[in-house]
């Protein structure tokens, strides 16, 4: 790709070269710009899958105590456990769970190592700037900053991990106390409007990214395509209003640890 | 070289000559086709239709565009349609009336047996560019749809949405990049021709120059095909595109190639009049609108009232006055003088008072706006975006403007220029429409040449050359013809005076319209000729083109394309002034009858009128090919 | 007759593709507003002519919008303001008196500056080459009524087929991407039964060319906006589908070999 100019006859453009030894067809897929799109369109989809699930999941601290043989325990915590004993008769515990894990971290990878070639593609594509400055007219925010949204979720997926997987940071951090982890973790007020902000972006991040991946995946029937914008507002506003009521509620008091209300805290330990 | 007109029309009966000839030529055998290179000026639709399916037999064909791409070419404006004998309405179309209409249309001023030949392949060109993915407009049923055109009185043009050109142009460009993708064709883009190198009596090749650094270059070949487009821009204002010109036509001229029936130029009724003196160019608005538009002026040259307050009663709709039975919709030159009799007359409308008005306000009350609107929209926006104005408000203001040239390089059946060697195809050359082309025609005749035509009768020349030497650019000829291109460029970039070309574009353009446009005399012909030498004197005296001649410059591109036209436009009144008659798209005020239509004179002038160039553009030299008529019968156009 | 005053013109020169450019700046005292875009630029040319000073160069040919020759960047946007209108359709009326009017080449490094505002576009034709054609060998075609094409397919292949070639859709995309033209022609001729032979040799070809010069897609529409002829960017869901088949047939066919 270069912009030098290139003069004089042209014939011949078309003719083979001698095919290269053939590549497995993915990679081959993921060769040009189009391919890698459709690997972006899957890996995104595969987060949008595991952002709802995840929301629906957290929505359990909204059922707060229940029995479980015959222990009150919060339900979000019973929910943790399920996710770690998932398809326990046929494989060992968590392997379902790391499986999953692997999984979206393999498109983790995927999605970001595409859009970084596919960035210095676009850089290439244009090595001199225009200078006078443009009037776009329908790209928006959303998809224009989708670098900038998408690092900044991936920043705060680190620190998400930090202070609820690992506990790095958050020093009330109890492993498996998932009700009690969230609520230490979100009282602070700065932490709470960090998580707003960042799923605001997320949600700026998944508009752009649901309507871009329906279009990249070639998704187009002349009945439907008129909705396809309509589906990635939903899908964003479905995950922002989720995922912010969980720092919300938590300021409000609707989400509240209280130790006595359990008999009982998550890997059969007794406190 | 001193011209013979051999026109090569085969033996036999009318509707079997193309395939006799097809039966006897002579033939390249697959093999040896590798060794014979041929060179396409253009690619507009004769010149792409041409490379390619050249190249695809194997030809090596080296084609030049001076666009950037060969799909720019101007074939891409049309928007009607294009004819063709298929009869898929069951209306009694036939290869016999396609012809009959098509020489008739053309005054009886065409050769028959080249206009029967295009009607027989105007069939396949349906077929072919069907094949090749043109999106034709379709019945709901799945079936070609067609419309009826000017001329005619059956449905036989096909058409694309109004961009039958574009789409056209399209496919003949895609299998020219097919063959170019594939190694068969080469194509020098930005390239112009500036010459035709002549060895042993025989077009030896062509002279370039690289637009983009003023490069002059030889190229040699066994046979050369020139499909550069009409010189309707010798007027300056017409709908041609800025670039046309017709350098490469005339610069064969100047070599030995005849030029037959300059003069005969098509001047089209609906095109958005001049707005202001900046003026570049005049947009066509199709035809089609003529069918539910009505034409009028105000009775009164001093009318100041806005056309919606003018009352019936001082309204002229002079079409539907004279013509009473075709009114509206009267043939292109017809309705095309009788506006310009209104203007002249003083009654014409618009800021200017150059235009007459198309009106649909009688359309929109009888069928509704939604119906006009759905038949014309494209029209209307189009008209809107150039004049501000909304034609549903305001009647449409419209007026004549130069739009195709029927004359061009003369050539024979085999499309071969009195040069051996050189061939020439589409609006270029003069062949197929006589003294006026009728609509959707042009691009069926550009596409027969280029498809159907060359393939078969280049065959014959080139195979007397199969492993004869030719010459190649080492040869003094080329290296005198670069010489004299390039000494040419340095004279304009050298004159340093005061008015660049476009200035003296427009003077020369006013000049032959107003003396060589719609209506001609003796007396504005000869005033002409006397006013173009003078003109073109200051031109090369008082020329200023600023920048080089090793970079981009299309001041100088412009000058020399300007220079042509001066010849060029001597010659169109040349040949006004000898053709006394009145024919087609020539009409001498002198020969009309008393209702003021066209009196031909098939006594004295059915014949095509060959010029020889003498080295002096005002004593060009005359030669005459008769025409004459085996199927056909001379009868008068009569449209009242 | 409406007369537009003191309008100020900021036009790129560049002597030539690896010069330095810089803008230059122009006043236009009067012009009519029936005046096109193009025709102003004539009318500085001309004076400019005058003056002895070098004309500007600029891509420009049918002006009517269909040709694909004009181009320039007016405003920050592709063939400036006016919706669904190239530059040679604009008109001076769409500007007010004393405006300032900025005018850029189109930027892509596939698309070097040659002169002044005029680029090579050349690798559009590339595309083309590589496989935007229907095989069809002169006079062996069948009847043209032969295969009924029912009208909606028709039209949406005539939808697409309205691509005038002009590159508004690579300069006015943030990343210089190809896709709407690419697009176009994929969905022109594979909507088409005439297509069905070669449609995924095609646009495995096509899109593949189209890598070789061009920046990628991220679906920001502006490409749509640009385009003189509103094509709609469904085009390149229909590319993104057929090439995807294409890499799947593709390698079933050449298995088989």
């Amino acid at each position: 790709m270069s912009q030098t100019l290139r003069r004089g006859p042209v014939t011949g453009t078309a003719v083979k070269k001698p095919p290269a030894k053939n590549k497995p067809f993915l990679l081959d897929l993921y060769a040009t710009a189009v391919g890698k799109k459709y690997v972006m369109a899957i890996t995104g989809l595969i987060g949008i899958g595991f952002v709802i699930a995840h929301m629906i999941g957290n929505l359990k601290v909204y059922l707060g105590v229940v029995n479980e043989g015959g222990e009150r325990v919060y339900d979000a915590d019973v929910y943790g456990e399920f996710l770690r004993e998932l398809l326990v008769p046929i494989l060992p515990r968590t392997y379902a769970l790391w499986g999953l894990r692997l999984l979206l971290i393999a498109a983790l990878i995927l999605h970001l190592h595409a859009a970084y070639t596919l960035t210095l593609l676009n850089r290439k594509a244009r090595p001199v700037k225009y200078q006078s400055p443009r009037d776009y007219e329908v790209a928006n925010f959303a998809s224009r900053s989708m670098r900038w949204t998408g690092i900044i979720v991936l920043a705060f997926l680190a620190w998400h991990l930090a202070d609820l997987t690992w506990g790095w940071v958050n020093p009330d951090f109890v492993r498996g106390a998932v009700y009690r982890n969230l609520d230490a973790s979100l009282s602070r007020i700065p932490v709470a409007a960090l998580y707003v902000v960042a799923n605001v972006l997320l949600g700026i991040h998944l508009f752009h990214g649901t309507w871009s991946m329906l279009q990249s995946l070639g998704v187009n029937s002349p009945r439907f395509n008129q909705w396809r914008k309509a589906a990635a507002a939903g899908v964003a506003t479905l995950i922002v209003v989720g995922n912010v009521s969980f720092p919300v509620a938590v300021l409000a008091g609707v989400i509240e640890f209280d130790g006595d209300a359990i008999t009982c805290c998550v890997e059969g330990e007794h406190k | 070289m001193s011209i013979t007109l051999d026109s090569k029309i085969p033996e036999g009966p009318m509707a079997d000559k193309w395939s006799n000839y097809i039966a006897s030529q002579k033939l390249v055998n697959p093999a040896n086709k590798r060794k014979f290179k041929i060179i396409v000026v253009g690619t507009g639709l004769a010149g792409a239709s041409a490379a390619a399916t050249l190249g695809e037999l194997g030809y090596q064909v080296e084609a030049f565009t001076f666009h950037d791409s060969p799909r720019r070419a101007h074939s891409i404006a049309a928007q009607g349609g294009i004819n063709a004998a298929k009869n898929y309405q069951g209306d009694g179309d036939s290869v016999h009336r396609l012809f009959y209409d098509t020489v008739k249309g053309g005054d009886f001023r065409a050769r028959e047996a080249n206009v029967h030949r295009l009607a027989e392949v105007s069939v396949n060109i349906i077929d072919q560019m069907v094949a090749q993915g043109v999106p034709f407009a379709r019945e709901y049923g799945g079936m070609l749809s067609n419309r009826s055109f000017g001329g005619a009185q059956v449905s036989r043009t096909f058409y694309a949405r109004g961009q039958t050109g574009q789409q056209l142009l399209i496919g003949a460009y895609q299998q020219l990049a097919r063959q170019i993708g594939l190694g068969n064709v080469t194509l020098w883009n930005r390239t112009e021709m500036v010459d035709v190198v002549n060895i042993d009596g025989r077009c030896a090749g062509i002279v370039t120059r690289d637009l983009l650094n003023g490069e002059v270059t030889s190229h040699s070949a066994h046979a050369v095909v020139l499909a550069t487009g009409g010189y309707g821009n010798a007027f300056y204002l017409s709908t041609n595109a800025m670039a046309c010109n017709v350098t490469a036509a005339w610069r064969a001229h100047r070599r030995g190639a005849a030029f037959a029936n300059p003069c005969y130029t098509q001047i089209h009724p609906t095109c958005i009049p001049q707005a202001d003196d900046f003026q570049s160019k005049l947009t066509l608005m199709s035809e089609s609108l003529r069918n539910d538009g009505r034409i009028w002026v105000p009775k009164n040259p001093d009318e100041t009232r806005s056309p919606d307050q003018i009352p019936e009663a001082d309204r002229d709709y002079y079409l539907e006055r004279i013509y009473p039975s075709f009114g509206n919709l009267a043939p292109r030159d017809v309705s095309s003088r009788a506006a310009k009799r209104a203007v002249d007359a003083g009654q014409g409308v618009g800021p200017l008072k150059n235009g007459v008005y198309l009106d649909f306000a009688d359309a929109i009350s009888r069928l509704g706006l939604d119906v006009v609107w759905e038949r014309y929209s494209n029209l209307f926006e189009m008209y809107e975006r150039i004049t501000g104005e909304d034609p549903r408000v305001v009647p449409m203001r419209i007026y004549p403007a130069s739009h195709y040239t029927m004359g061009g390089l003369w050539v024979d059946y085999e499309l071969q220029t009195t040069i051996p060697g050189l061939f020439c195809a589409g609006e270029a050359n003069f062949s197929d429409h006589g003294a006026n082309r009728l609509g959707a025609s042009a691009l069926m005749q550009g596409l027969s040449d280029g498809y159907f035509v060359l393939p078969y009768t280049m065959a014959p020349y080139l195979s007397e050359w199969l492993n004869k030497p030719i010459p190649d650019t080492s040869h003094e000829a080329f290296a005198a013809a670069e010489a004299e291109a390039s000494d040419r460029f340095a004279r304009y970039l050298a004159t340093n005076g005061t008015r660049g070309p476009d200035h003296f574009h427009r003077e020369l353009g006013k000049i032959i319209w107003d003396y060589c446009g719609m209506d001609r005399n003796k007396a504005g012909l000869e005033k002409a000729l006397a006013e173009i030498p003078a003109l073109h004197d200051e031109f090369q005296k008082d020329l200023n083109v600023t920048g080089s001649d090793t970079s981009v410059n299309q001041t100088l591109e412009k000058a020399a394309r300007v220079d042509d036209f001066f010849e060029l436009g001597m010659l169109m009144c040349q040949d006004a002034l000898v053709r006394e008659e009145s024919c087609g798209g020539h009409f001498r005020s002198e020969h009309q009858t008393q209702e003021g239509e066209a009196k031909r004179d098939d006594e004295n002038f059915a014949h095509v009128t060959a010029w020889e160039w003498s080295g002096d553009m005002a004593a060009p030299i005359e030669h005459r090919e008769p025409l004459e008529y085996e199927v056909m019968k001379f009868q008068t156009r009569s449209y009242k | 007759m409406s007369t537009l005053t003191n309008i100020t013109l900021k036009v790129w020169r560049q002597d030539g593709p690896d010069e330095q450019g810089r803008f230059e700046t122009h006043q236009i005292p009067e012009i009519p507003a029936e005046a096109s875009f193009l025709e102003m630029l004539d009318f500085l040319n001309e004076r400019l002519v005058a003056e002895n000073k070098e004309a500007i160069v600029f891509d420009h040919d049918c002006r009517e919008g269909i040709c694909g020759t004009c181009s320039l960047m007016i405003d920050g946007r592709a063939h400036g303001p006016q919706h669904g209108t190239a530059t040679c359709q604009l008109h001076m009326r769409t500007f007010a008196s004393g405006d300032e009017i900025v005018i850029e080449p189109w930027r892509a490094a596939a698309f070097p500056i040659i002169k002044d505002l005029m680029t090579d576009r050349a690798p559009l034709d590339r595309i083309i080459e590589a496989g935007g054609f229907i095989t069809a060998a002169t006079g062996g075609a069948p009847d043209a009524n032969l295969i009924p094409i029912p009208k909606p397919v028709a039209d949406a292949s005539m939808d697409a087929a309205a691509c005038i070639g002009c590159g508004a859709c690579v300069a006015a995309c943030p990343n210089g991407a190809a896709n709407l033209f690419t697009g176009a022609k994929i969905a022109h001729l594979n909507l088409l039964p005439q297509g069905q032979a070669e449609r995924f040799q095609r646009s495995e070809a096509m899109v593949e060319t189209m890598d070789e010069y061009f920046g990628s897609c991220t679906n920001h529409g502006e490409c749509e906006a640009a385009c003189p002829k509103e094509i709609s960017i469904d085009v390149i869901a229909v590319m993104n589908a057929d090439y995807l088949k294409s890499k799947l047939k593709n390698r079933k066919s050449l298995s088989r070999t």
